[in-house]
């Protein structure tokens, strides 16, 4: 993948197939330690030990349509090739957490890129779930929340033009006041 | 900056003008390949200008929505279009520059775009 923010993108569309009614999405930067962590958490139907360490190998896949799912051992390996790694937890019936650790100092390390448009579309394409993003840097952040926008929201959906453009231009704007301190 | 508070006032503009949605039987469809391969090859900005397209030109009764593997990997990004009572078009190596001609000529006037569709690529 060209981007992370597009391994976010599929890795949360893994969270929507298991029927998650919430996942989280966390993107939380530390500059001191070189590294950036995403994390994926779902409480959607979960896998048992044996199939997660069945997922990590990519002969694995629960689908019938075709044999190998590559997702997860795409986003591992871009984890691994800058030197972190890739960690699951879950539970059956509980949900999932997918998170990678990756050294941003590292030559092979993959930009971010584009996350507002994997968070706007997550939420426009999914209405009837829920989503929350945290972005962070050296502690502070700020949050995105699907549960919050729909109380003020009632009964305009989601998916509504004005409202995905509303929360393209928020995260954008968030995440400038964010990185701008320390970049300048 | 945008706030919370701006959301409410979207929620009073929209909520009067908002008709009866057409997401039902009688919408066109379109529905865009979301897999990790249809993914990797370029289906999110693909997917997003579907979106601003139909915004831009306040297009009612069109849903773009996303489905996972439909199965030719090589073909990617994969849009399919079902307008109702009408076969399903398969558009194939879909590209943020193919979307405005697709929504133009198929979803408003009716004619297929066929040097798009997988029969004449795959040719
Ligand atoms: N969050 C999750 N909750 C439950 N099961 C999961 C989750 N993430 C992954 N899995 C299981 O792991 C399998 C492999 O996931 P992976 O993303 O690698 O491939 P895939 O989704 O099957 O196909 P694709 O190549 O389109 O991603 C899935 O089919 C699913 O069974
Ligand atoms: S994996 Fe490529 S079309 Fe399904
Ligand atoms: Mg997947």
């Amino acid at each position: 993948m060209r981007e992370l923010s597009l391994n976010i993108l599929d890795i949360a569309q893994n969270s929507i197939a298991a029927g998650a009614s919430l996942t989280n999405i966390e993107v939380a930067e530390d500059t001191a330690k070189h590294e950036l962590t995403i994390t994926v958490r779902d409480n959607g139907c979960g896998m048992t030990a044996e199939q997660v360490a069945n997922v990590l190998d990519p002969f694995f896949t629960t689908r019938t349509t075709r044999k190998v799912g590559m997702g997860i051992p795409l986003f591992k390996l871009a984890a691994e090739q800058t030197g972190g790694c890739l960690k699951i937890e879950s539970e059956k019936g509980k949900g999932t957490t997918t998170s990678a650790v990756f050294k941003t100092d590292s030559i092979d390390f993959t930009p971010l890129g584009d996350v507002t448009s994997t968070v706007a579309i997550l939420i426009s394409m999914n209405t009837d779930r829920d989503f929350i993003y945290k972005r962070s840097r050296d502690g502070e952040s700020f949050v995105l929340s699907t549960v919050e926008m729909r109380e003020i929201l009632g009964g305009v959906p989601l998916n509504e033009p004005e409202v995905v453009q509303w929360m393209k231009d928020y995260i954008n704007e968030q995440t400038n006041i964010l990185l701008g301190g320390v970049n300048q | 900056m945008k706030s919370l508070a701006e959301l409410q006032a979207i929620k009073e503009r929209t909520l009067k003008n908002m008709t009866a949605r057409n997401d039902s039987e009688d919408a066109t469809r379109i529905v865009v390949g979301m897999a990790t391969c249809g993914i990797a090859a370029g289906a999110r900005p693909v997917m997003n200008a579907f979106t601003e397209e139909l915004a831009r030109r306040s297009l009612k009764g069109v849903t773009v929505s996303q489905t996972g593997c439909i199965g030719m990997c090589q073909y990617e990004p994969i849009v399919e279009v079902f307008v109702p009572g009408q076969e399903k078009v398969t558009y194939v190596q879909m590209t943020v520059e193919k979307v405005a001609k697709i929504v133009n000529d198929h979803i408003v006037n009716g004619n297929i775009v066929t040097e798009y569709t997988v029969g004449a690529v795959a040719k």
